[in-house]
């Protein structure tokens, strides 16, 4: 929110945006949002020397969410800890970036029950969802570069951000509702 | 020594008579001034069996409330702050989690501080609340297994041992199981063992700033899960015990990969020991720190390294053999230190004594090569016998070729076990098993039908987090964080 906002569109934002793309790649902090079992395999990938994530710079993790840019929100959510989490991703500046580790986070895994919040696309925006019971780090290193090079890296910015904004807006308003899908459900 | 009074957890609605900042230093001060306690006559408890407490460890009637009631986990903070700009003396309140990165995993505590000294800590738990043993009263008893492997995820195995222990109970195949089964299981056991140590030891470590120790860790952790890998094809949340025996026999190559392990442990674990007994920055953070003597451990339950750092044995392993336990040749690791250094060099001798297990285990498995993995009864075993195909784990051709083309009543029976299980008598049982974190007990109730009535875990990580106030209480800040890692509470096993 600084001065490239005001940039307009162009030449000059376009590289710009590469420019600043390029940096937010390349130190992109993830937050330590461990919760449960598969917050042990996001340790692997952060500190096991086998997968070393130092390799490209990423083995600090960030325990503050005011210097993070990235949640991985890593095991089962109870209705519990829902808040908190809504909590500390209100707290990450702009931009950020959700990634759902594992089934559970994804769409409450195995337990389908009063306890567990159904996937934690109910309560933040999720990026990119990585399945598995847990994960393989490997999977996870996937998921990074996946994020990294298709939205880190082009994030828009200023007039192309606002732009993106209403294009978004626009398909949803003009997707079909519900029951005017025709096909299988008829 | 301070004392925990307040049986009041710390989400529910505060109480009117607690909270007032007229009230609130009076709150304090039976914590700071323990001796104007009521005594009790402690004459009697020689000459009578009667259960007296020691007053100085519980709480009595007629005792006033202990601490007050602290909510900060939706938008009260705020109140929280006001509440403590009007408190006259010197008290803080500090939150600490439940994503605090030194609380392994969601644990939340609640200090009062006055400056760097704990007046006061509440362990807040919960949030990690999974509904496991409820979700397994509507599965089936074989379901049972990998859903309770989830409770404790750092010890899993230790979960699906005494669960399907229990399970074996009340069939009444306990004397049953064959031996290659129990084999498989010690060996399970012993792998997740060293698993779970390892990170005990290495996010000890990694609390206390010392990254490499968990990098080491790791990767010896690696090495044991790429086992584990091997024989069931999972890292974690095996799932590989099972009501009867175990999920698969080991592969091929599986006995190789058992004796490289073996070899790189033994060649790798050692260094972990040198290079942290005698640091002296270690020794310095941790001895002392965190202490909890034998008495302690047995009013709040603490089992495990804990109440062997006190000198005391017990591990269920020698004290009620399980799986042929009695058959291995191991020592009992104690220390006499009670404090977390001593819970440290118990974790580290004890992965020493779980590989001398595996090499045992390694001999069992060669003599017992062929022979079943899981009961001879056609109402438990596995409904399909396994084979490895070039896309993976499946039901074998001869099998499918039986079911498809010659038996009708082989085909039904698959389905009828694939679908609904097996009964398990009426009855109720309680077993137990040393878990690496402690005693880790299971009590199940079964109506007679194809599901549990009812399962209930007694995780050893919930009985050592109401220990946290006793350890550390009175002391440093600082301390907290040495004192919550030497009992590694895995909030898994402590919320369910
Ligand atoms: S997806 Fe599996 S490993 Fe991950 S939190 Fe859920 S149960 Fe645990």
């Amino acid at each position: 929110m600084g001065i490239e906002e005001r940039v307009p569109s162009g030449v000059m934002l376009t590289s710009l945006e590469a420019v600043i793309g390029w940096m937010r790649k390349t130190s992109f902090w993830p937050l330590t949002m461990g919760l449960a079992c598969c917050s042990i395999e996001m340790i692997s990938y952060g500190g096991a020397p086998r997968y070393d994530a130092a390799r490209w710079g990423q083995e600090v993790f960030r325990a503050s969410p005011r210097q993070a840019d990235l949640m991985i929100v890593s095991g089962r959510l109870s209705q519990k800890m829902a808040p908190v989490v809504r909590r500390l991703y209100d707290q990450m500046p702009e931009p950020k970036w959700v990634i759902s580790l594992g089934a559970c986070a994804s769409s409450g895994g195995v337990f389908n029950n009063y306890a567990i919040v159904q996937g934690v696309d109910h309560i933040v925006p999720v990026d990119i969802y990585v399945p598995g019971c847990p994960p393989r780090p490997d999977q996870l290193i996937d998921a990074m570069f996946k994020l990294k090079e298709n939205e880190v890296r082009r994030q828009p910015l200023g007039a192309h951000a606002v732009a993106a904004r209403e294009t978004a807006e626009q398909a949803a308003i003009d997707a079909p509702a519900l029951h005017e899908l025709k096909g299988l459900m008829r | 020594m301070t004392q925990d009074t307040d049986p009041t957890p710390l989400d529910e609605e505060p109480r009117d008579d607690v909270g007032t900042p007229e009230d609130a230093p009076d709150m304090i001060a039976p914590d700071a001034a323990p001796g104007e306690e009521p005594e009790e006559s402690p004459d009697e408890a020689d000459t009578d069996d009667v259960f007296v407490p020691d007053p100085s460890v519980f709480a009595e009637d007629g005792d006033p409330d202990g601490a007050t009631s602290y909510l900060a986990s939706g938008a009260d903070w705020d109140d929280i702050v006001a509440e403590q700009a009007e408190r006259t003396d010197s008290v803080i309140v500090v939150n600490m989690g439940p994503t605090h990165p030194s609380t392994h995993g969601v644990m939340r505590l609640v200090l009062e501080m006055d400056g760097e000294t704990v007046l006061s800590l509440r362990p807040g738990i919960g949030y990690l609340h999974t509904g496991i043993e409820k979700q397994m009263e509507y599965r089936t008893w074989v379901q049972g297994s990998p859903l309770i492997s989830r409770c404790n995820y750092v010890a899993s195995t230790a979960n699906e041992a005494v669960y399907c222990l229990a399970v074996d109970k009340l069939l009444g195949i306990t004397d049953d199981i064959p031996e290659r089964a129990n084999v498989l299981r010690v060996m399970a056991m012993e792998v997740n063992r060293i698993a779970s140590h390892l990170i005990a030891i290495g996010s000890g470590a990694l609390e206390l700033g010392a990254t490499s120790v968990t990098m080491v860790c790791l990767q010896e952790r690696e090495h044991c899960l790429e086992f584990t890998d091997s024989y069931c094809g999972l890292r974690m949340n095996h799932g590989y015990i099972r009501p009867g025996g175990v999920a698969s026999d080991l592969p091929s190559d599986g006995l190789d990969r058992l004796r490289e392990l073996v070899r790189l442990l033994e060649s790798n674990l050692p260094a972990i020991a040198e290079f942290t007994l005698e640091q002296p920055i270690i020794k310095l953070r941790m001895e002392h720190v965190g202490t909890l003597d034998l008495a302690q451990c047995m009013a709040l339950g603490a089992t495990g390294p804990t109440l062997r750092a006190t000198g005391y044995g017990w591990d269920l392993r020698k004290m009620q053999p399980y799986c042929g336990y009695d058959t291995y040749d191991f020592d009992v690791c104690i220390d006499t230190g009670m404090d977390s250094f001593a819970r440290w060099k118990i974790r580290l001798a004890e992965m020493d004594e779980s590989v001398k297990i595996l090499k045992q285990c390694i001999e069992k498995l060669e003599r017992t090569i062929g022979q079943p993995f899981v009961i001879d009864d056609p109402r438990i075993g596995p409904a399909a016998t396994m084979t490895v195909g070039a896309d993976g784990q499946g039901a074998s051709n001869e099998h499918v070729k039986l079911l498809m083309g010659q038996s009708m009543e082989a085909l039904i029976r698959h389905f009828k076990k694939v679908t609904a299980g097996f009964t398990v008598p009426p009855g109720q049982v309680y077993t137990a098993v040393e878990a690496p974190g402690g005693e880790i007990g299971c009590h199940l109730v079964s109506d007679g039908g194809l599901k549990p009535y009812r399962v209930h875990l007694r995780d050893p990580g919930f009985h050592h987090a109401q220990t946290m106030p006793m350890m550390c209480e009175g002391g440093m800040l600082s301390d907290v964080i040495v004192a919550l890692g030497s009992i590694d509470p895995v909030m898994g096993g402590v919320d369910r």
